[in-house]
């Protein structure tokens, strides 16, 4: 685990309209690590998740107050093109998304739209963002099928192979393996350990034992507040706040 | 199985250990009553007993394990199953003590003993006390009981090389002691070993209250 700290958020709040989603959360998230945010629906996780690419850009009425810094750089400043930043910072959703298109078209697409036309520079590139999704050997005869007719897990793999293809340094995956049988996520874990070691993954996630098994650090969110982030075998084994021990017990409410 | 079957079922994991607990307490005892008694009939009893307190070690092992795999339990769940599943150990083992000392009653027999019994009975209060309170410890999460429960273990050992200090000079001076002197070091020596344990489950009591295992007497 790397000690370089690749994102810094700092005394951030988050708004829609009048209510406050987001209150001073205070974090630092290290890079090539994996940090899973848990938390009981409505917490603000998905949110904060959002603020890391602006993705709440797009709804109106949000205000974000305070710094997210990105390789120390704060990503809400006036100069931050916001395309480059999502260049930057992937992500993945909780539904498998691919574009109705093929499979190569799917991981072309990020590249195209950032100007990439050589033919044999692009195929390399899906070659290799298939490959780093641990995809490529399931659909190296089939690149040019509809991607919808892959199954879910091959779908969100294609996904994962489509946000890599623009060279990402980060990875935000809201709920990737939620809408997959055990086989299929267990094929996406196994692919986020083996990507930690180029990207810096935040997951948010419903399991709480995906969190406990995937991930390097984990951070708790309760109504809007970061409760406690640390190392996650600490936290399964031994939180240091009460309403940490009893949502991960299950004793919430 | 819902968090309140969870919690249920850790309720009964405790409840069976600690009736293994009395059942392990009973057999010191009895074994150190047949002594005293040169019963060695009791003794042969505590030997026939050990079989229900294995029993329970496996039952408890089994309940421990089942729950681990059905219910991943976290945080305090899983150091309080991790814990029992321990603790099964060390009162398994009490229990092995026990009859080993009932095996050696059985071959001390009824011969005279070579001396009175003083040091023995008081090494046995205070090991099945020690047990006592570090159960009492556990049930009640009392971090402050175990620690002090631990410290005791001092006193036991002082004993233990008291007595074999005492039963040396008894096979100097007299061989055909020997024979029976060496069962008694033994008796004391398991007795010992039975302290040993009783600090075992205060230091996995400070783990369950406090998730440090890093405390060790």
């Amino acid at each position: 685990m790397s000690s370089n700290i690749k994102i810094e958020i700092k005394n951030l709040n988050f708004f829609y309209d009048d209510f406050e989603a987001l209150t001073d959360i205070n974090m630092k998230i290290k890079e090539n690590t994996i940090t899973a945010l848990i938390g009981p629906s409505g917490c603000g996780k998905s949110t904060f998740l959002r603020v890391i690419n602006r993705m709440n850009d797009l709804i109106d009425g949000t205000t974000v107050q305070g710094e997210v810094l990105l390789d120390g750089k704060n990503l809400y400043s006036s100069d931050v093109d916001v395309v480059q930043l999502r260049k930057k910072v992937g992500m993945v959703f909780q539904h498998p998304n691919p574009f109705p298109k093929s499979v190569y078209d799917n991981v072309a697409y990020g590249p195209r739209i950032h100007g990439l036309k050589d033919k044999n520079e692009l195929d390399e590139l899906v070659e290799s963002s298939l490959k780093g999704a641990a995809l490529w050997s399931e659909v190296k005869d089939r690149l040019d099928e509809p991607a919808l007719e892959l199954s879910g897990g091959q779908q969100q793999r294609l996904c994962i192979a489509r946000a890599l293809a623009v060279k990402p340094d980060i990875l935000l995956m809201d709920e990737p393996a939620s809408a997959l049988d055990p086989v299929a996520t267990a094929k996406i874990e196994e692919l986020m350990s083996d990507l930690e070691k180029n990207y810096t993954i935040v997951i948010v996630t419903h399991s709480m034992q995906q969190a406990a098994r995937v991930s390097d650090e984990t951070g708790f969110f309760l109504m809007g507040e970061l409760i406690e982030f640390g190392d996650t075998g600490k936290i399964f084994e031994n939180p240091d706040d009460q309403r940490t021990e009893d949502y991960i017990t299950g004793r919430f409410g | 199985m819902l968090r309140k079957g969870l919690d249920e079922n850790i309720e009964k994991l405790k409840n069976e250990m600690l009736l293994m607990g009395s059942q392990v307490e009973e057999a010191i005892e009895k074994s150190i009553e047949a002594l005293n008694e040169q019963d060695v009939e009791l003794a042969e009893e505590v030997m026939e007993d050990d079989d229900q307190i294995d029993e329970y070690e496996l039952e408890l092992e089994e309940m421990c394990t089942r729950l681990i795999a059905t219910q991943q339990p976290v945080a305090k769940d899983l150091r309080t199953i991790i814990v029992i599943s321990k603790l099964a150990t060390d009162l398994e083992r009490i229990g092995d003590h026990a009859s080993n000392i009932a095996n050696m009653v059985i071959k001390i027999g009824d011969e005279p003993l070579i001396k009175p019994l003083i040091d023995i009975p008081r090494m046995t209060d205070i090991v099945t006390r020690r047990i006592k309170k570090s159960l009492e410890a556990f049930v009640n999460l009392d971090v402050e009981l175990a620690h002090e429960i631990a410290k005791e273990d001092e006193e036991v050992d002082v004993l233990d090389e008291q007595i074999l200090r005492e039963l040396l000079t008894f096979m100097i001076e007299d061989p055909k002691t020997i024979r029976q002197a060496m069962s008694l070091i033994f008796i004391s020596r398991f007795l010992e070993r039975i302290g040993d344990h009783a600090t075992n489950i205060c230091e996995r009591v400070i783990y369950m209250a406090t998730g440090d295992w890093n405390v060790s007497y």
